[in-house]
Parts: C-alpha cells; sequence; structure tokens
C-alpha cells in the first residue's frame, strides 16, 4: 500500500500541536486542541485508504479505480462526533467561566490533600531541625515552637473539617473546599466538628 | 429471532425521540416511556440470551450488506448475558431516580433533560454489547459517551462542572486513541469487521499485532479504569447524583472489561500480552483497595473499590484460560449488580443523614435498621463472604490462577485473596462508623424527627403538587428530620424521615438480583462456562457472521 507522506505529516503536526494544547489549563484551549488533534486523526483515518484513486460513485468511474469508501464513512462520523462534544466543551468552559469567572480545570481534591500535606510535613521538619540544631533553649523559645508546631497541625485539620464539610449535602463544595483560602477557617471552630474523627 | 438483534438499541433510541417530543409536558408520560421501553428491553435481553445459549450466536447484518461492507450486530452467549444484567441494572436504577424524585422535579435540572440522556446512555451501551466490528464499537462508545456527560454535569453545579471536565477530557483523549487505533487496524488488515480481523490479523508481522493489541487494550483500560489509568474515576464520579453514579460504576467500567474481553479472545488469542494484564490487574487491586482505606467519603470510597475490583475482571483476562474467562464473566456480572447497589445505598444513606462522610454518620442501625440490612447485604456480597456470589467469583478466578500455575498467577492469587480481605476491611469500618456506633457528639439531629411531616405524598413519589425545597435542592438532600430554613420560596420544611419508598423498592430490587446470583450460581457458572468455551474456540463467532 502507497500512502501519501504529505497526508501523514499533516497529521502528525496537527495531532502534536493539539497535544501540546490539551495539555494545558484552559478550557477554551484544550477545546482547540482536542479540535486539531480531531482533524489530524481524520487525516491519518483517511491517509489508512492508500494511494488515492476515483470517487466512490456507483456510475461512470471504473470500478476498480475508486478510493475505498469505508475510511471516509468513518472519518465523517468521527468529525459529527467532535462537533458535538466540541458544543458540549464550549457549553461547559463557558459556564464554568459563569460559576467561577474562570474555564481553568481545577486540581483533585485527593492531590490537594496530598499536597497540603506533604507542605505541612516539610515545614515541621524544617522547624524541627531548626529547633535542634542549637542545644540551649530558653522556656520563651519552647513555647514558640510548640505554638507553631499547634498552628501546623491545626491547619491540616482545618483543611479536614473543610472538605468533611464541602461533602455535607448543604455545603457548597465548590466555594468551601476550592475557592476559599483554608486561613479563613482556622479560627472557625464552632463547626468544627469533621475534625474530631 | 435474529430480528431482535437491533432492537436493545433501536428502541431506547426511538423512546427518546419520543421523550423529547412530548416530555417537557407530559411528565408522567415521559416516565411511563421510560420504565416501559426499559422493561421491554429487559425483556429483549433475557430472549436474547437465552436463544444465543441455545442455538450459538445471533447476527444480523444491516441493510443486507454482506459482512465486509455492511454493519454487523451479533449477539453471542457473552453479549446477551451483558445485555441483560445492564438492562436490568440501568431499570432498577430508573425506579430509584424516579423515587428521588431527580429526573423532573429537581431544581437543578432545567430542561427534563434526564430521561432522554438516560435512554440514549442505554442505547450507546446496548449497540457496545453488540457490535459486530470496531467501528461501530466506537460509535456505540461515543453515544454512551456523550449521553454520560449530560448525566454527569446535570445542572451544572459547580462541583459537577469540576469533577465533568477532567472526565469529559479524559473520554475525549480516549477516543481519539480509538479512532487511531481503528485507522492503524484498517489499514493493516482493510477491514474493521471483528469477524474477518480474527482471519486476517494472524497474518499481520508480529510487531503491527501487538501495537494494535496495546493501543486497544490502553483505549479499553482508559474506560475501564484499570490502574494507571484510573485516576480520573473517583475525582469525577461521586459528585453525580447518585443514581447516576451507581450506573456509571456499574455500568461503563464493565463496558471496558467486556471490550477487552472481546479483543483478547476474539482477536488476539493467545494471550501475548497476558503477564503485562496481570501486573496491571494487581497493581489495580491493591492501589485501588489502599485509597479505598483511606477514604472517608462514602461515595469516594466505592470508587476507589470499583477500581480495585476491576483488577479482578483483567486478572481473569489476563490468564486466559477458559476457566478464568468463565470466572470473569461471571464477576463482571456479579460486580455490575453489587457495585451499582451499594451506590444506590450510598444515595439513601444520604438521604437519611444529609452526608456522606463518615465521621459524621453514626447510630443508622438503630435509627434506620432497613438501611442498615440494605447496605449490609451487598457489602458482605462484595468482600466476598462465602454464601455469597462475590464469594464464588472470587473462588472461581483463583482457581483458575492455581490451575495455571504461573509465578504471575500465584502472585496475583495472593494480591486478590489481600484485596478480599482489605475490602473486608473497608466494609467493616463503614458499617462501624455509619451504621455501628452511636451518633457522635453534636450529631444527634441527624436523623430524627423534628417535626412528622406528612410521610404518605411522599410515598408516591414525584408528584407536579409537591412543595418545593423538600430536600432536593443545594447539592444534595438536606438531612433528614431537619428544618430547611429558607428556601428560594421562603417557606420553612422539615423534611420526612424516610425516603421514598420507590427508592428503598429500587435498591431492595438490585440487592436482591445480587442474591439471586447465589441462589442461581449453579446455572450461571454453567452458563459463563460454556460462554468463555464459545469465546476461546471463535468458530461459532466467526462461522455465523461470515457463514461457514
Amino acid at each position: 500500500m502507497t500512502m501519501s507522506v504529505s497526508l501523514l505529516a499533516t497529521a502528525v503536526v496537527l495531532c502534536a500541536v493539539g497535544g501540546i494544547l490539551m495539555l494545558t489549563r484552559p478550557l477554551t484551549r484544550i477545546l482547540l486542541g482536542a479540535v486539531i488533534a480531531g482533524n489530524g486523526i481524520n487525516l491519518l483515518v483517511l491517509s489508512s485508504t492508500g494511494s488515492a484513486g476515483a470517487a466512490p460513485l456507483l456510475y461512470g468511474v471504473p470500478l476498480r479505480r475508486v478510493t475505498d469508501p469505508l475510511p471516509q464513512a468513518i472519518a465523517l462520523t468521527a468529525i459529527v462526533i467532535t462537533l458535538a462534544t466540541t458544543a458540549f466543551l464550549l457549553a461547559m468552559a463557558y459556564r464554568s467561566y459563569q460559576l467561577t469567572g474562570t474555564d481553568e480545570v481545577h486540581d483533585d481534591l485527593e492531590d490537594r490533600r496530598i499536597f497540603l500535606r506533604a507542605e505541612v510535613l516539610g515545614e515541621r521538619a524544617e522547624l524541627r531541625e531548626e529547633y535542634r540544631a542549637e542545644p540551649g533553649r530558653t522556656r520563651k523559645e519552647r513555647a514558640r515552637y510548640r505554638q507553631e508546631r499547634h498552628r501546623l497541625r491545626a491547619r491540616l485539620r482545618a483543611d479536614r473539617a473543610l472538605q468533611a464539610r464541602g461533602r455535607d449535602a448543604g455545603g457548597d463544595l465548590w466555594h468551601d473546599v476550592l475557592g476559599a483560602d483554608p486561613e479563613d477557617y482556622v479560627n472557625d471552630t464552632h463547626d468544627d466538628r469533621g475534625a474530631a474523627g | 429471532m435474529n430480528a431482535l438483534v437491533p432492537l436493545p438499541v433501536l428502541l431506547p433510541l426511538c423512546a427518546t425521540g419520543v421523550s423529547l417530543a412530548f416530555g417537557v409536558r407530559l411528565a408522567r408520560f415521559q416516565r411511563f416511556i421510560s420504565v416501559a421501553v426499559l422493561t421491554a428491553v429487559l425483556a429483549l435481553s433475557v430472549t436474547l440470551m437465552i436463544a444465543a445459549d441455545r442455538q450459538g450466536p445471533l447476527s444480523v447484518h444491516l441493510g443486507d450488506f454482506a459482512p465486509p461492507l455492511g454493519i454487523t450486530l451479533v449477539a453471542d452467549r457473552l453479549s446477551g448475558l451483558m445485555l441483560t444484567v445492564s438492562s436490568a441494572v440501568t431499570l432498577s436504577v430508573l425506579v430509584y431516580s424516579l423515587g428521588q424524585g431527580m429526573a423532573d422535579r429537581d431544581k437543578e435540572t432545567p430542561v427534563a433533560v434526564f430521561h432522554p440522556a438516560y435512554l440514549i446512555l442505554v442505547a450507546g451501551v446496548s449497540l457496545t454489547f453488540v457490535a459486530g466490528d470496531l467501528v461501530n464499537l466506537y460509535v456505540g462508545f461515543e453515544i454512551m459517551l456523550v449521553a454520560s456527560f449530560v448525566l454527569l454535569t446535570l445542572g451544572g453545579t459547580g462541583p459537577r462542572i469540576r469533577a465533568g471536565s477532567t472526565y469529559v477530557i479524559i473520554s475525549l483523549f480516549s477516543s481519539m486513541l480509538f479512532l487511531t487505533a481503528i485507522a492503524m487496524t484498517y489499514a493493516a488488515t482493510g477491514t474493521a469487521n471483528f469477524a474477518q480481523l480474527a482471519q486476517r490479523l494472524p497474518d499481520l508481522p508480529l510487531g503491527v499485532q501487538t501495537l494494535v493489541q496495546a493501543m486497544l487494550l490502553t483505549v479499553f483500560a482508559i474506560k475501564a479504569a484499570v490502574f494507571p489509568l484510573a485516576a480520573w474515576l473517583p475525582d469525577s464520579y461521586p459528585t453525580a447524583p447518585a443514581p447516576v453514579t451507581a450506573v456509571f460504576a456499574g455500568l461503563l467500567t464493565k463496558v471496558g472489561i467486556y471490550c477487552m474481553l472481546r479483543t483478547e479472545t476474539l482477536l488476539f488469542p493467545g494471550n501475548r500480552l497476558g503477564d503485562l494484564l496481570m501486573a496491571v490487574a494487581l497493581a489495580s487491586m491493591i492501589v485501588g483497595i489502599l485509597g479505598a482505606v483511606a477514604q472517608t467519603d462514602l461515595k469516594r470510597l466505592f470508587s476507589f473499590t470499583l477500581i480495585s475490583h476491576i483488577g479482578y475482571m483483567v486478572f481473569g483476562i489476563g490468564l486466559a484460560t477458559r476457566e478464568a474467562y468463565g470466572g470473569a464473566i461471571f464477576y463482571v456480572a456479579h460486580h455490575i449488580t453489587v457495585q451499582t447497589s451499594l451506590f444506590l445505598v450510598a444515595g439513601l444513606i444520604e438521604r437519611r443523614g444529609g452526608t456522606n462522610e463518615l465521621t459524621r454518620l453514626g447510630g443508622m442501625a438503630r435509627s434506620a435498621p432497613l438501611l442498615a440490612l440494605l447496605f449490609f447485604v451487598p457489602a458482605m456480597n462484595f468482600a466476598g463472604i462465602p454464601p455469597f456470589s462475590g464469594f464464588i467469583g472470587k473462588l472461581g478466578l483463583m482457581r483458575a490462577g492455581v490451575s495455571d500455575g504461573g509465578v504471575w498467577a500465584w502472585i496475583l492469587v495472593a494480591g486478590a485473596t489481600v484485596t478480599s480481605l482489605l475490602t473486608l476491611y473497608v466494609m467493616a469500618k463503614i458499617w462501624n462508623l455509619a451504621f455501628w456506633r452511636t451518633e457522635p457528639p453534636g450529631q444527634a439531629a441527624y436523623g430524627t424527627v423534628l417535626e412528622t411531616a406528612d410521610d404518605s405524598d411522599d410515598d408516591e413519589g414525584p408528584g407536579p403538587d409537591r412543595i418545593p425545597g423538600t430536600g432536593d435542592e443545594g447539592v444534595g438532600p438536606a438531612p433528614a428530620g431537619r428544618t430547611v430554613a429558607a428556601t428560594l420560596q421562603g417557606q420553612a420544611v422539615t423534611t420526612t424521615v424516610r425516603p421514598p419508598r420507590a427508592m428503598t423498592a429500587a435498591t431492595a430490587g438490585a440487592v436482591v438480583l445480587g442474591l439471586a446470583f447465589t441462589v442461581l450460581a449453579g446455572p450461571l457458572t454453567a452458563f459463563t462456562d460454556r460462554s468463555a468455551a464459545e469465546l476461546i474456540s471463535r468458530r461459532p463467532y466467526v462461522e455465523e457472521v461470515l457463514g461457514p
């Protein structure tokens, strides 16, 4: 089977561009990436026919020389599906913009939790190292050290409470967990029931 | 009999049109259509399964074009079983959602889009089960996916959009990969028909074969949420409404497993990537269940157990013996039902306790004994406690592993045992936290009736005359017995303590279906064994499509 190199090269370039765009955060860019990469893959499907022949019509062309119509049908189907998905993504990007002011894809909750944990643990280790580096300590410094550790622990707990509250049926996950700064909630202990568990 | 094969796809599609045309005005009619059509699909699926068991695979060439040209739909034993289980599950979830009133009364759903989207989802799933060629499989996937996008982001609330965007992007990516794989296959063999591919693929160079196989497996592994490709699942499923999560968790991942089973047996016999499959199966099991151990949110926890138990089925596919395929098929049927019922129970718990957060639940064994029972039975089933079908499925797979006797097989048997124990641990943790212990301090308000509201109109399911604000606004329902102070209309409403009877009944139906697998285990394992034999021999399928 012979294949057009230019078709293949175009497909590769389109897929690469689309792939890079799909790795970004804003939904609109991802959308553009999906459209471009989708076109690249459609070209790939078309190139699977091999060398081009006459149009695949029933009359007026010699039957042995027509292009294979099946990849064209597949590509057409794919185009229609891409259209529908593009429309949906557009609507979703717009809705995301309406709700939050950006159309960026947000972090996974687990990622956020692990990230915060790692950050707090790192800070604590640093603190301990600093504390242990010098042997003689006044009571005041010890108290400060304990207070710092307390603050770190409170931060973790506050975030956990936040997530727990976010899962309550009434709570708005979006604002409580993702939008607001956990620092805002540190002193808000009266509703901190999740922290106990 | 062959003419029945396209009907599980066509009926829901036609019903979607009717539902869209009349549904906005006639909500009652729309509900009737959905229930009637899904019942019909269930009856059809059972008929197809029995017919395929009696007389071998059924096929239909649409438009009477000969196989390489036209669209071919095939229903063999495996397809029949998958159709039956999936339609039973979708029907029970539909009844549940009617009970919840999510379909048409919910303020988050501006148009009555739930029923049409749900029917399209059913059509897409059915199409993947009967598709006889790669292109139709792709189309079936896409139908299913687009419907699932709509259902997942129902109402377009913040969390759902956030979770939905991950899901949509991942799905888009996997569709592109699938299309690329189809292009490769077509370029290499000149056909997309499964039966013809089965004949032509062995003639290809080994490298090309492996490439095509790896591409297809990657696509299906994304759908099935096998470990390295599963990160999207626990984040995107839990935010959807409970019935939607239940049907997604039950069905959509298993569609991926079905496709793996089909392609591994029909197109790529000889099990070249078996070791790789077993390695990812092990990773799925262990990583998934450890993720579940770390969770305190019920729906997220169940999502992780879902990933973990996908590992069992991939294990069966990786072993690739008749026993193993039989075990995997049995496990798929069992897992669809049990996972769905667990998510339905999670919805009931959320409704009853006002939250899915385990640290804030408690004392439900006393305040809601029926709910406790409904959780306990599928939980034990899921963990694989002896009389239940989970035990039978796991036993079948482990026996296949032991009789295979390879190093990987033994490692996998050990991994499966550990996973099973950890599943039991997770289920016991849920039981202890949500049901067995007394309410945590300050939580007594949950689940107690402050003011006896009129229970009776809850039982009839959603009616147009219900007061808005009785618990379905916001991200989820208000906790039972709590007064919702200010709704949009400024009315104070006390929610009833009992979930609508239809919800409980539908959950009970799913649980009973799971129990039926235990009672009917003898005939069912015989059936899955025959089905595995048919998959391995390949001849019935190929001869039915291409002629002897």
